[in-house]
């Protein structure tokens, strides 16, 4: 394949491409934003750029969706990278969820949910448990 | 000495008894809180015990005996175990024999000062002793080196007993020194040697051997002889007068004889049972070491002359005194050998002698300069006696036991052609009476400057006069130790 | 069900009770009971791990297979003497943290998240073992998630003390997520390339694949995944603050475990899965591990000497040890691999216990614990503060405490191959640890307490796992005979599946 032209090459792997783009796409927006939202919307971005990665390598040239056809010639797609995303889109909503619900108590406990902002506040307490009145100091 | 009590015991139970009675006088010691007689007795008590489980011990070996105690197994053949090498037993003689002085007069001394804390310092002075006993009759470099540790670790809280921020930070020099030296350089010497010879053993004659290029030698040795801070080498010898800002009885007992001398105890063992001196002597590798310890005898010699404060003047002329005990290792023959074991035990009797006689100024007089005791002989006239009798002893002047190893060390170096160490050695003596006899002739023959109200502490008074004799006795009754002393030679 | 079955199926017990107990905890009100099941669900993987243990220390190498489906369709999972090994050291410690966590977790939480609290501690728990077990790339990923999230959650009860705990805890979550999605592109391109899941399988596949560079890209990918997880310098970022903001107990048990779970794998894909390809795995091991780890030691205690909060403090030190274990590993000779799979143990022990003692001084304070308020906690809570001085020599490396056998057994691999710079740089890093460890022990005793320091009073059911753990530092630095040979027994069986 590597006699032929680069844009030929491009072009019959244009899914690779979809994926990096993504995934680049998704990358940066995790580590550049500020906003905790934005920060989840990257990693989602991020995560499906591989669950895509993984469906289009199970594709089979010519194959068809696999179910029992019943003709021995069939020629079938992989199931298992399927099957695998399925797992992985689990987990993918599991951790957006999570995340989401820790924004919503970030932004109760400190009013913001830009990272700068927040980590430049200081150590006071949330919601103090466990507080004696006297002797206490702060950890910084 | 060995007919009298071999009955009693069996070696092995000697080197049992002789390690564990410190560890539980240490142990015991807060638990005798309650009353401040039955505490302050543990201490000389259990020196009583072990000073005569380590005579049997030395006994053993001068029968020819190796007392052996293997406790357990680490891994791979490395055993956690004790065996007295004869310079291991001349080392445990030293320590223990002076423990007894050293526990009747810090009793004194605490008392006499009303220091705070008197129990937790007792409890960890005797857990020192039990670490440099243990230091004395390891069986093995790893044993040697893990009781290496916790004797600096056990140290600590001595160094510090004052909680003064002057404590804290010579507490810190002294352990960033010993620790960073011995992680840093010793250690990894030491599983250099098990990787190169698969033992760790002290084997007359030195394992090295055959196992090791002659090009090696010189710098494994400077990892011993630089990992070893306690022996005080110049650069890394900063410790030890930090170190002063102990109690005087930890100056005394520690940093005198147990921390130090365990210190150059590990330099000799290394050279004797490790390296082997002939293997040294073929491959010149300790040539270097022999300058650089002449050069440290000079040096602090002429620190120790600037020194007003009598304890910062004792540090330093230890440190230079312990290089004699290096320069005889490095020497590497027989006789220097032999000259440097001995100068363990003269320079231990000598030097405790001179730390008591400043703890016993201090308590009494609460004096602490030297330009301060002009003209206090009179006052206290047996202390300033003993102090005399040390440092000549430590000066090697017959008939002091200091003499004895001064000698040989000279004839080692004689026997090596080494002529510039021999005027080291003579230059440094008169150095020696410089400025450790200064004390003592402003205290008898200058005019009193100063009154002061001189108290009654027999407990301070006794301990170095006791020792001062000790020294007298040491030149006339040299054979038994010297006979080890050889032993150590081979 | 026969006592055989019951045995036949140690490996999924010890992955599947903690992880079918954390609904049952989810369900109860009270924190208490939440805890006794909590217990029984460690409790019941310890004795698991300790029967895989006797096992495997004949040489026995077991498979399980999940459902009875024979691999490489089913996920398999595999027991040798390096999986035992680190499923034992996690499960001890996970049940001395649990045992811990009975008083820490009740004083730091309301009292109605407790029972919840202990469902993601489980989860936690559980996801870490399936995580060692698993001989399936793919199932790892699974399990590897499901203890991400269990642990975020656990981080972020901190919460309750100190709000930077909710940061700390997503920024674990996104650069977790970010570090497994890196392993599953990784597992993906290898997959493309042998169609294969199963570890042993792969093992066998990939030297025989024609397309070198997709093997580069797909190990790398999935190295530097697992290097986000085992928090290797320079992707320690979120350990810090996890550690140091989530609740006592949480940090004692993910100090303990979690990451070691992590490097665990890291070792698994270097010398089983890619075993076959040496050429592959050593560019990593040269360029990346080794010079990292050094990396890592250096800066974490630095930083660790510079920091005044003594659970960040404990965190950075972590790094620094994490830094030991993955040098050892890095240097890819049996000792090697061997020193640091009992750094392994050791660590566990020594974290666990510095953490605990921490938390145990915290709670009785009810105060963040710095280095200065840390004066005179010596006298005033010596059993606490004399455990900690134990854990805390047995991290500088003190002869006869377990951390001195670490540094023994790694200067010896590391000389064993000559590599005197790395031996100096190791023991001077060594060195250095003391400064700031030390500087606790003096503020603990040398320094008095401040005039207007309250009353403290000591728990016993907060010091009695605490000083387990301290006898245990001490004992395995008498005997480490066991660990010794359990660690080279586990180099052994890395390197000979891989071979």
């Amino acid at each position: 394949m590597n006699d032929a032209p680069l844009a030929v090459v491009l072009a019959e792997n244009w899914n690779y491409l979809v994926v990096i783009t993504l995934m680049m796409s998704g990358l940066f927006i995790v580590i550049s934003r500020s906003n905790l939202v934005k920060k989840l919307v990257g990693l989602s971005i991020f995560q499906t750029s591989v669950f895509l990665f993984y469906i289009s390598v199970g594709k089979v040239a010519g194959g068809t969706a696999p179910i029992i056809t019943g003709d021995p010639d069939t020629l079938y797609s992989n199931p298992l990278p399927h099957v695998l995303i399925l797992t992985a889109i689990v987990v993918g909503v599991a951790t957006t969820a999570l995340g989401l619900a820790l924004v919503l108590r970030v932004y109760a406990a400190f009013g913001s949910i830009e990272e700068d902002e927040v980590l430049a506040m200081k150590a006071e307490d949330g919601f103090p448990l466990l507080r004696r009145a006297a002797g206490r100091e702060d950890g910084e | 000495m060995t007919q009298v009590i071999t009955p009693l015991m069996s070696s092995e139970t000697g080197i049992l008894i002789g390690l564990l009675a410190p560890l539980l006088v240490g142990l015991v010691t807060p638990l005798l809180a309650v009353r401040s007689l039955w505490r302050d007795a543990a201490g000389p008590l259990g020196a009583v015990v072990t000073f005569v489980a380590a005579l049997h011990v030395a006994g053993a070996v001068l029968a020819g005996e190796t007392p052996r105690l293997v406790l357990l197994e680490f891994a791979d053949g490395l055993r956690f175990e004790f065996a007295v090498t004869p310079l291991g037993a001349v080392f445990g003689l030293v320590a223990s024999g002076l423990w007894i002085a050293a526990g009747l007069f810090s009793v004194g001394y605490m008392r006499g000062n009303h220091e705070k804390h008197q129990t937790r310092f007792a409890a960890f002075y005797a857990v020192a002793v039990h670490a440099a006993l243990a230091i004395a009759w390891s069986g093995n470099l790893l044993v040697l080196f893990v009781f290496y540790e916790i004797l600096t670790f056990s140290t600590f809280p001595l160094v510090t007993h004052k909680e003064s921020k002057a404590a804290r930070d010579a507490g810190r020099l002294y352990m960033s020194i010993l620790v960073g030296t011995s992680v840093v350089l010793l250690l990894p010497a030491v599983i250099y040697v098990w990787v190169k010879t698969g033992t760790l053993d002290f084997v007359p004659g030195g394992i090295l051997a055959g196992y090791v290029a002659p090009e090696v030698v010189p710098w494994l040795l400077a990892c011993f002889a630089f990992g070893t801070g306690k022996a005080a080498l110049m650069p890394f010898h900063r410790w030890l007068p930090a170190a002063m800002v102990a109690p005087t009885p930890v100056s005394a007992l520690l940093h005198a004889v147990a921390v130090v001398k365990a210190g150059v105890f590990t330099m000799l063992t290394v050279i004797v049972y490790v390296f082997g001196i002939d293997f040294l002597a073929e491959s010149s590798g300790s040539d270097w070491l022999v300058w650089l310890a002449s050069f440290t005898i000079l040096a602090s010699s002429f620190v120790a002359i600037s020194k007003d404060d009598l304890k910062a003047r004792l540090a330093y002329s230890t440190i230079s005194q312990l290089s004699y005990i290096v320069l005889g290792a490095a020497i590497a023959t027989s006789i220097a050998a032999q000259g440097a074991a001995l100068h363990i035990v003269m320079h231990a009797a000598g030097k405790i002698t001179l730390f008591f006689c400043a703890g016993a100024i201090y308590v009494r007089a609460h004096l602490t300069k030297i330009s301060e005791l002009d003209g206090q002989g009179r006052e206290m006239p047996l202390v300033f006696i003993a102090f005399f009798l040390g440092a000549l002893s430590i000066i090697g002047i017959p008939p002091l036991g200091g003499s004895w190893s001064k000698f040989y060390l000279m004839l080692g170096a004689m026997e090596r052609d080494l002529v510039l160490v021999l005027a080291v050695l003579g230059l440094s003596s008169l150095l020696n009476i410089y400025y450790l006899l200064e004390p003592v002739q402003r205290a008898f023959f200058r005019p009193k400057t100063r009154q002061v109200e001189v108290t009654s502490q027999p407990l301070t008074v006794i301990p170095p006069v006791a020792t001062a004799i000790l020294s007298v006795l040491l030149f006339f009754f040299v054979d038994q130790i010297d006979a080890l002393a050889k032993l150590v030679a081979g | 069900m026969s006592i055989y079955t019951l045995f036949n199926n140690l490996p999924a017990l010890l992955v599947v009770v903690p992880l079918l107990l954390s609904p049952i905890a989810t369900l109860i009100p009270s924190g208490r009971l939440a805890w006794v099941i909590a217990l029984l669900g460690t409790g019941v993987s310890v004795i698991a791990a300790m029967l895989l243990c006797s096992v495997t220390a004949s040489g026995i190498r077991i498979t399980y297979f999940l459902g009875n489906w024979p691999p490489p369709w089913g996920i398999e999972f595999v027991v040798d003497g390096a999986t035992s090994l680190t499923a034992m050291v996690m499960a001890t410690l996970a049940f001395l943290a649990t045992l811990f966590a009975g008083r820490a977790l009740a004083a730091e939480i309301a009292a109605k998240d407790v029972g919840k609290a202990y469902a993601a501690w489980l989860l936690a728990c559980g996801g870490l073992y399936g995580l060692v077990m698993t001989a399936d790339a793919f199932n790892l990923f699974v399990f590897l998630e499901i203890s991400a999230l269990a642990s975020v959650i656990l981080i972020a009860l901190g919460a309750g003390q100190d709000r930077r705990a909710l940061i700390a805890a997503y920024n674990y979550l996104v650069i977790g997520a970010v570090g497994a999605t890196f392993y599953v592109i990784g597992v993906g391109f290898i997959y493309a390339v042998t169609g294969s899941l199963n570890m042993a399988d792969l093992a066998q596949r990939i030297p025989d694949v024609e397309a070198g560079s997709i093997i580069y890209v797909g190990f790398g990918f999935m190295v530097a995944g697992m290097l986000v997880k085992a928090a290797v310098f320079p992707v320690h970022i979120w350990l810090p603050a996890a550690y140091s903001y989530a609740p006592a107990a949480v940090s004692t048990l993910l100090a303990a475990i979690a990451t070691k779970a992590a490097i665990y794998v890291l070792a698994r894909i270097i010398f089983t899965v890619f075993g076959g390809v040496p050429e592959v795995t050593a560019l990593a091991l040269e360029w990346v591990v080794v010079p990292l780890s050094i990396a890592g030691i250096f800066l974490g205690t630095i930083m660790a000497i510079y920091e005044r909060d003594l659970k960040k403090m404990l965190a950075f030190s972590s790094i620094a040890q994490i830094g030991y274990i993955t040098l050892g590993m890095g240097i890819a000779t049996g000792a090697g691999i061997a020193a640091g799979f009992i750094h392994i143990g050791n660590h566990a022990l020594i974290k666990g216990g510095l953490f605990m003692a921490v938390g145990g001084i915290f709670l009785a304070t009810g105060a963040r614990v710095s280095v200065d308020s840390m004066a005179g906690i010596g006298r005033k809570m010596p059993v606490t503060a004399a455990a900690f001085l134990i854990c805390g020599l047995s991290l500088i490396g003190l002869p006869l405490t377990a951390g001195f056998i670490s540094k023994l057994y790694l200067v010896r691999a590391l000389l064993d191959n000559d590599n005197l710079l790395i031996v100096g740089l190791v023991l001077a890093s060594s060195a250095l640890s003391v400064v700031y460890l030390w500087k606790i022990v003096e503020v603990m005793w040398v320094r008095s307490a401040r005039v207007d320091a309250m009353e403290i009073s000591e728990r016993p059911a907060l010091y009695i796992p605490l000083w387990l753990v301290a006898i245990s530092n001490i004992w395995l630095g008498l005997d480490a005979g066991w660990l010794v040979g359990a660690a080279e027994a586990a180099a052994a069986s890395l390197l000979g599946a891989g071979g």
